[in-house]
């Protein structure tokens, strides 16, 4: 290389043609094996068929007022509570800063909206909820088995407690139980998997 | 491995063969003429017992995949299949369980005559680092084991220890997505865990490959922590591995295997957990989940945690104690500040060491105990603060008492040399 293109190297001499080569060299052996190691990482990750069970309908009709069903979506279960008027109002009357977590996790929503009962449902009389708890992913114990200390669910595992907005309150759990992509098809039906936004722009009935 | 080899090919079929691949040499410079310090105790017989027990676990193992199915609806009745129809598969399903908890049975204690006899020192750390990478892989291996059989302890641990990963701030929730590659424990965890599960043996058997090979570079430590010495004092300190310790390895594998066989053939299911008799079930979480008995103390770490430390929440502070309780073990050579290397000299931190067996044990009662309970029934010990205190000794041993101790102890007068600790009046 001239004098005009190169600065001069570590031990005072020009960098040679075989300097550039090296580096070269090691760069193209770097990103080639970078390309050669990616699909044997992204191999693990969900396959097409696995995301493709995106989505399930419920009949909630079958699910009296005060009582709640487990339903499974993806390999995990899914609540869904047919709550009282007393559960709705308990739920509505918490302020904010009295929740360990303030976001409404609600996956058809923006991330960081405000965890409001408002804004963890689309009906206040259905609450549907993933039922993993948020600490190690136990399923809660609920209605008929024990819901802990703010009428909602409890997670035996380690002690977390869940309000009838399943949002934490007490525990190791850091975060409330996350709300799916969810919308009424009917009066009665719901489906799971899919937001309202995305499902009349797919062509489905919004009710 | 190291040192002048005195091997002398004695038939043309082995001078041949020495001139072209000179295994024979190798095995007969490590196995039979190693030099050995005359005074190792029973101790230093797990290494022998461990490399038994891992080719019962690759063998077992290898029988086993032969009629396991690694499917989520298979998988129960697989294994169950195995213990009744298979012939002899109740033998080799229970040497297999079994085998497992053996196996770190002899870790624990060779770890521990390590821990005491300083075998981490200098010129030993990179020994001792392969000793913990193999400590590493064989607890991961262990975790997908149990998982294998889908029952509901199965399915579970799976899912407590995977949602571990989701704490890792910003890429936790995609790392764990990526380990299950679904959206739950499922089908696909299943069948990745087989597979790992099925090649982590083989690396486990180069590491201890680098592990023996690194030994016999310094060649044993020993009870009085002096080295060898060299020239012609060598045969004074030394005895050739092959009859003494081949003899002698030989006789407390027999015995711990006596103690294996009274497992597997009259309490095959004794170390397990009976709800793992039940298949796993997505949608419903046994009332106390457990992990191995062989992770209790570190399973307790984890739970110990149960307030911030600054902008780190209790979740991911659990995690990270719980792997920096193994982790710490890596640095663990330049921790401890003392240049003698066993405890029989060191009579401070020899007390100091025997109530950290006592803290590994109480971090392995409180695992297997639900923290809210009460230590004994006193009210209001919990275990959770029996726990919290013996994880604060756990990581206080290690990053005080080792360190300090070290340059503030006055160690006891050692013998002059192996020879002397063995056959003159030093009683040490």
């Amino acid at each position: 290389m001239t004098e005009e293109n190169g600065a001069p190297g570590a031990d005072g001499q020009e960098p040679s043609r075989r300097d550039f080569i090296y580096i070269a060299a090691g760069g193209a052996a770097a990103v080639g094996g970078g390309l050669v190691a990616w699909p044997f990482i992204d191999q693990m990750n969900p396959a097409a068929d696995t995301l493709a069970l995106g989505s399930i309908r419920v009949d909630v009709s079958v699910v009296a007022v005060g009582s709640e069903i487990t339903v499974m979506w993806r390999g995990g279960p899914v609540f869904i509570r047919h709550r009282t008027e007393e559960e709705i109002a308990e739920a509505q009357s918490v302020e904010l800063n009295a929740l360990p977590d303030e976001e409404a996790r609600n996956d058809n929503l923006p991330a960081g909206t405000p965890g409001t009962d408002a804004n963890r449902v689309l009906r206040p009389e259905f609450l549907i909820v993933k039922g993993n708890c948020t600490h190690l992913g136990c399923v809660p114990l609920g209605l008929g088995a024990n819901t802990g200390d703010y009428d909602g669910w409890y997670c035996p595992c380690h002690g977390s407690h869940y309000d009838t907005s399943a949002r934490i309150r007490r525990g190791p759990a850091p975060e409330n139980l996350p709300v799916p992509d969810y919308f009424f098809e009917t009066e009665t039906t719901v489906k799971i998997g899919l937001s309202p936004e995305e499902a009349s722009n797919s062509g489905w009935a919004v009710s | 491995m190291s040192g002048p080899s005195t091997y002398n090919p004695s038939t043309g079929i082995e001078k041949w063969l020495d001139e072209r691949l000179p295994i024979i040499r190798l095995g007969y410079d490590s196995f039979v003429d190693f030099p050995t310090p005359r005074n190792l105790n029973y101790w230093w017989t797990f290494g022998g017992i461990l490399a038994v027990f891992l080719m019962i676990q690759i063998i077992s193992g290898i029988v086993l995949a032969m009629h396991y199915v690694a499917h989520e609806d298979y998988a129960f009745e697989s294994v169950q299949r195995i213990t009744r129809d298979v012939p002899f598969g109740w033998l080799i399903q229970s040497m297999h369980a079994n085998g497992a908890s053996f196996f770190f049975v002899a870790v624990y204690l060779h770890m521990f005559r390590g821990l005491y006899y300083g075998s981490y020192k200098a010129p030993r750390e990179i020994l001792w680092i392969l000793g913990v990478v193999i400590y590493l892989l064989m607890m991961a291996t262990g975790f997908m084991g149990y998982v294998l059989p889908w029952g509901q302890m199965s399915y579970w641990g799976a899912m407590v220890i995977t949602n571990l990963v989701g704490a890792l701030p910003f890429i936790g929730e995609a790392i764990r997505e990526w380990l299950w590659g679904g959206f739950s424990v499922g089908q696909a965890t299943l069948n990745r865990f087989f597979s790992l599960h099925y090649l982590l043996p083989f690396v486990i058997a180069a590491v201890v490959g680098l592990h023996i090979w690194a030994l016999h570079v310094p060649g044993n430590g020993n009870p009085v922590g002096l080295e060898a010495r060299k020239g012609k004092d060598n045969k004074k300190d030394t005895l050739p591995f092959h009859p003494y310790y081949t003899v002698k390895d030989g006789f407390a594998i027999i015995v711990y295997l006596m103690v294996f066989a009274v497992f597997v053939f009259f309490l095959p299911t004794v170390l397990g957990h009976a709800d793992n008799y039940i298949e796993a079930d997505p949608l419903v979480t046994p009332a106390h989940i457990v992990p191995e008995w062989y992770y209790l103390p570190f399973y307790a770490i984890l739970r110990a945690i149960t307030f911030d430390i600054g902008p780190i929440d209790a979740k991911l502070g659990g995690v990270l104690a719980m792997f920096g309780a193994i982790g710490i073990l890596f640095v663990l050579p330049w921790l401890d500040t003392s240049k003698v290397r066993s405890m029989r000299y060191r009579p401070l931190t020899r007390w100091f060491f025997i109530f950290f067996v006592v803290a590994a044990l109480g971090l392995g009662w409180c695992g297997a105990k639900n923290p809210d309970d009460f230590v004994m029934g006193i009210e209001g010990f919990k275990f959770l603060y029996l726990g919290q205190f013996l994880t604060f000794y756990y990581f206080a041993y290690f990053i005080v008492v080792l360190p300090v101790l070290g340059i503030i102890e006055k160690p006891k007068e050692r013998p002059a040399s192996i020879e002397a600790a063995v056959l003159g009046t030093d009683k040490a």
